[in-house]
């Protein structure tokens, strides 16, 4: 079913057709250049008898007259076993397979099957002939890497269907029959590929939950006074320099989840590199696997196509919550929302729209608030629990927040994890700003406890601002105290070493441990003859947590780091509590 | 046979409009009348409307000059012929020699496949302790230098330039003066790297569009070569004159404006050039460094911040110096580990040094009153500027990194310098 067209207009990545017949909004079709080039592109206007399509590719050489193949299928992704690990662009090539076949550079008119056909899968049957079922409900599973990954009825499926016949346990490639389905005398042939519109969302579960449970990512900045829960959403604004794809990267490693999908959207491809070689070599202290083994990278770097970078987050997106309806804990690790605002942008002025702030497009708010709502925490329809998280960096322009798009993604995320420029050029890492962001959701850690150390943040600027005018002269020493224990409170709690093996991840029973201990100390009434030995014992007590920050746990290096604390703690000053 | 069109219904700014058929996206086409002759490039069909981006610009065109198509997009000759000549931003020879014609290569091709590119790792020296020392450049980074208007920005390139061990350099001048062309053209030549470079020169007289053609020229010729397993370093001054290039054309084509006048592609624009840089894995490598100058010193003004998302850091130049602070290679963990066991000790202990310092400067500008380590502190940041960071400076590595061991050993203890105890038994200078 597909209608032809004929190009009338070429400007930039965007091409009018004349069509005779209709076409669909959002449907795929291939600008054919005179060459015999096949161009992929996405039709996201129609006018009459005209539609205006974005080019997924580079528009050079196409001319007016060319032939156009409109098709009836919306952009769409294949789903299946066989994603994890894989490299894929943002219309779901496989980068690795896409140099072997088409050498260094991405030439434009490739496209190859995002799923291995070869692969043989071990499959194991779970419903049986005779069976109810609807739209996915499991058939059967294979193993995909450390997962059970469950075949599904086709989640286009109408009504109650019957199971006709179930495949034997056994190999499989993902085209082959594992199920026959049948209803009111119509079949339906399934096999382990489905495939989903990328602009819809897919959710086919009994209800939605409301998250309750933190998403451990052992920073405990963020686990501990800004956390995340499982089928939360967040998001990172910082300036450039401030550490964004750091801490992505970070939290990709460490995080404690099923499946991470990182969506590399208009950023550096150094970065990708970076995720790319050395994944495979990286061990998950979860599972023991390497890292590439949960995780899937969706990529599409600055330099590649500007409209398939609007493409890539929703084909991220997509691959999230089918991995949610399989059953697992999925987060997406969107970097950066803004590059792909900017792409909406570009489209817009392309499509001559009245622009909003910014010269963004008016629906960029919503266009936001409908990605971001994609995440969430599921009762699938066997009862299993899933949910896909959803974190996305945001680049303001100048490092300002006051810009559309940071402005639009915090009014529907639950957390703000905002980057300083100022903590990132003091090297405090991560440069989470502890006092502008925040987060709805409450953590491991008693939300008052917690804030009863966060105002010892608050009052500590304040003070520091202070000094800053009367000089450490002009200070009361209860108030110097506090000032101390603030940045006490940051140097050994908030600020984490990345590039130490015990302190870039701290587990949750380890932030409990610590948070305890350096209440003790906030908590700590010193009796200081003067600031200097007020600094001298917030200097040595530093000192001495970082030790034990990087001190393995239960070991008795541990222990050791914990007698010498104790010790200061009871010494002459000290000890008037 | 070569169709003649001999009717230009519009002339704006660059762009002339003219009714055309069978014309492809990005063609180029020869626009001849009475005052001369040029290139021009379809930017836009729309029925059988043809807007062309005139590269010498519109002004003397007449409605009823003779356009023709040349069937092909911008083309550029490649050969090791290139070695050694100048050309223009448009790609014609600019130093009365002949045109090339060989091998005609497509200016402005795909990007790179992510997956076939590797890690940078390997470190470029300098001999500048500012980079080599604090902020190490790797081979296969694209790294700006933004400037105020002023700053040695040109002499601090051409120094890298002559410096780098590259096969192969690649100078992109955009809205260059004529004097700075002529300075890099004999630095080149007098440090004898001429044979081995390549200049694509804009000046500021000449047309705009030629502008925005000269670094796609300069990175698809770096391209090939770093495809043949050379090692290329590309130079490219100033970038802002391109994105304000690309403003002025933006503007004509009246696109609607995002920030200060900058079309909304800027960020793309300027990263489909940078992100030209790579290290493939048989050896090849585009190492990129580009001029940003900064209007006002200001670097949220649009190109240097939406370069900043783009780079991987950034040298800061302020006051004739390479900034500490503001300065930072990304990649510089890539390498600086392998160099030498203090590098990394080094690079952090002086910095951190040489910023309380500042701070102790701010104070007695104050009127604070100095400490005994206050003035330690305001002698060792003075000896700091005078030999590591002073431009002149001109030692490799290994000399910096003693340098700045012996201005530790003047003026601190080792304890009081906060590097580890064990490097300094080992480097600290033995009293004479």
């Amino acid at each position: 079913m597909s209608t032809t067209g004929r190009i009338v207009t070429v400007y930039g990545n965007m091409v009018t057709a004349e069509f005779e017949g209709s076409v669909r909004q959002n449907a795929v079709a291939y600008c054919q250049r005179t060459d015999g080039v096949r161009l992929m592109s996405e039709i996201i206007r129609v006018r009459g008898k005209r539609c205006d399509m974005q080019v997924f590719e580079l528009t050079r050489g196409l001319k007016v007259g060319d032939a156009v193949e409109i098709t009836d299928e919306l952009l769409s992704v294949e789903l299946g076993p066989g994603l994890i690990g894989m490299i894929y662009d943002g219309l779901q090539n496989p980068l690795p397979e896409m140099a072997e076949k088409v050498g260094k550079f991405l030439e434009p008119g490739h496209y190859l099957k995002a799923l291995d056909r070869a692969q043989q899968w071990e499959f194991a049957p779970v419903a049986s002939v005779g069976d109810t079922v609807s739209a996915a409900e499991n058939l059967g599973k294979v193993k995909e890497k450390i997962f059970d990954h469950y075949i599904m009825a086709p989640f286009t499926l109408n009504g109650e269907w019957k199971v006709k016949k179930v495949a034997a346990a056994g190999k499989y490639k993902v085209e082959d029959e594992i199920a026959v389905l049948e209803k009111d005398g119509e079949t339906v042939s399934v096999n382990m590929i489905q495939r989903w519109p990328v602009r819809m969302p897919l959710g086919i579960y009994n209800e939605r939950l409301l998250p309750t449970e933190p998403m451990v990512t052992k920073q405990r900045i963020i686990d501990t006074f800004f956390p995340v829960m499982l089928g939360g959403t967040y998001c990172i604004p910082g300036p450039f320099g401030a550490g964004k794809t750091v801490l992505q990267q970070i939290t990709s490693r460490h995080a404690e989840i099923d499946l991470v999908i990182v969506a590399a959207c208009g950023e550096r491809a150094g970065e990708v590199v970076e995720t790319l070689r050395e994944f495979p070599h990286l061990k998950d202290p979860r599972t023991g696997k390497t890292l590439i083994e949960r995780t899937i990278i969706i990529c599409n770097t600055s330099s590649m196509p500007v409209a398939a970078r609007e493409s890539s987050v929703y084909t991220a997106i997509t691959l999230g919550e089918y991995y949610r309806q399989v059953g697992l804990n999925v987060l997406l690790l969107a970097d950066s929302t803004s590059r792909w605002a900017q792409a909406l942008r570009e489209m817009s002025g392309r499509l001559e729209e009245i622009p909003g702030e910014e010269a963004f497009p008016a629906y960029l708010e919503s266009s936001i608030a409908r990605f971001y709502e994609r995440g969430g925490i599921v009762e699938l329809k066997d009862g299993r629990k899933a949910s896909l998280t959803v974190g996305g960096t945001v680049s303001p322009a100048g490092g300002n927040f006051e810009e559309p798009v940071t402005q639009g993604t915090l009014k529907v995320v639950g957390a703000f994890l905002g980057l300083s420029y100022a903590r990132s050029y003091a090297r405090r890492f991560p440069a989470i700003d502890p006092l502008e962001s925040w987060s709805k959701y409450s953590g491991t850690i008693a939300g008052e406890k917690v804030a009863w150390a966060h105002a010892f943040l608050r009052r500590g600027k304040s003070i520091f601002e202070m000094m800053q005018v009367v000089g450490e002269e002009g200070t009361s020493i209860d108030d110097f105290v506090i000032y101390l224990k603030s940045e006490f409170l940051d140097n050994v709690y908030l600020q984490q070493n990345s590039f130490d093996e015990v302190d870039a991840a701290c587990p949750t029973d380890r932030q409990e441990h610590l948070f305890e201990k350096v209440c003790n100390v906030l908590k700590h009434e010193f009796v200081f003859a003067d600031k200097a030995a007020a600094r001298d014992m917030f200097f040595t007590l530093t000192e001495q947590f970082r030790n034990w920050n990087y001190a393995p746990w239960q070991t008795d290096r541990m222990k050791e780091a914990e007698a010498e604390i104790s010790k200061s703690l009871s010494s002459k000053e000290a000890a008037h509590a | 046979m070569r169709k003649y069109y001999t009717q230009i219904d519009n002339i704006a700014g660059n762009v002339a409009t003219l009714k055309a058929s069978g014309v492809a996206y990005e063609e180029l086409a020869v626009v001849e009348g009475s005052w001369g002759k040029s290139l021009a490039q379809v930017i836009r069909i729309s029925d059988d409307n043809v807007s062309l981006q005139v590269f010498a610009g519109t002004r003397g065109v007449s409605t009823g000059d003779k356009v023709s198509f040349l069937g092909s997009s911008m083309r550029f000759s490649f050969s090791d012929d290139l070695f050694g000549r100048v050309f223009s931003g448009g790609g014609e020879p600019r130093d009365g020699r002949s045109e090339l014609t060989d091998n005609l290569i497509e200016v402005g091709g795909p990007s790179v496949n992510p997956a076939v590119r590797l890690m940078p790792h390997r470190m470029i020296p300098t001999n500048i302790p500012m980079i080599d020392v604090f902020n190490t450049l790797v081979e296969g980074q694209k790294l700006p230098i933004f400037s105020i208007p002023g700053e040695p920005y040109n002499e601090l390139l051409a120094r890298i330039a002559l410096q780098a061990e590259a096969d192969v350099i690649i100078f992109g001048g955009m809205g260059l003066k004529y004097d700075e062309y002529l300075f890099f053209k004999n630095q080149l030549e007098e440090g004898g790297a001429m044979a081995r470079t390549i200049m694509f020169v804009h000046t500021a007289s000449d047309p705009v569009v030629e502008c925005l053609q000269t670094p796609d020229i300069a990175l698809t010729v770096a391209e090939r070569f770093a495809v043949q397993g050379k090692r290329v370093l590309v130079l490219l001054t100033d970038m802002t004159n391109f994105a304000n290039a690309l403003k002025e054309i933006s503007i004509t084509m009246e696109q609607i404006p995002s920030n200060r006048g900058y079309p909304g592609d800027l960020y793309s624009q300027l990263a489909s050039r940078y992100e030209k840089a790579v290290v493939f894995e048989e050896g090849g490598s585009i190492t990129l460094m580009a001029v940003t100058t900064m209007p006002g010193d200001d670097v949220t003004h649009p190109v240097p911040d939406n370069t900043g998302y783009i780079t991987e850091g950034q040298f800061y130049l302020k006051n004739g110096v390479i900034d500490p602070f503001g300065s930072l290679s990304r990649l510089k963990q890539q390498v600086n580990a392998k160099t030498r066991d203090d590098h990394r000790a080094i690079m952090d202990g002086c910095i951190q040094l040489y910023s309380t310092c500042r701070e102790t400067r701010e104070k007695r500008a104050m009127g604070f009153e100095m400490s005994d380590w206050d003035q330690k502190l305001l002698k060792y940041g003075d000896s700091f500027e005078k030999q590591i960071m002073s431009f002149s400076a001109n030692v490799n590595l290994f000399d910096a990194l003693q340098q700045c061991w012996e201005i530790l050993a003047a003026h601190f203890e080792p304890r009081e310098t906060g590097i580890r105890a064990s490097l300094c038994d080992q480097f600290w200078p033995k009293q004479q």
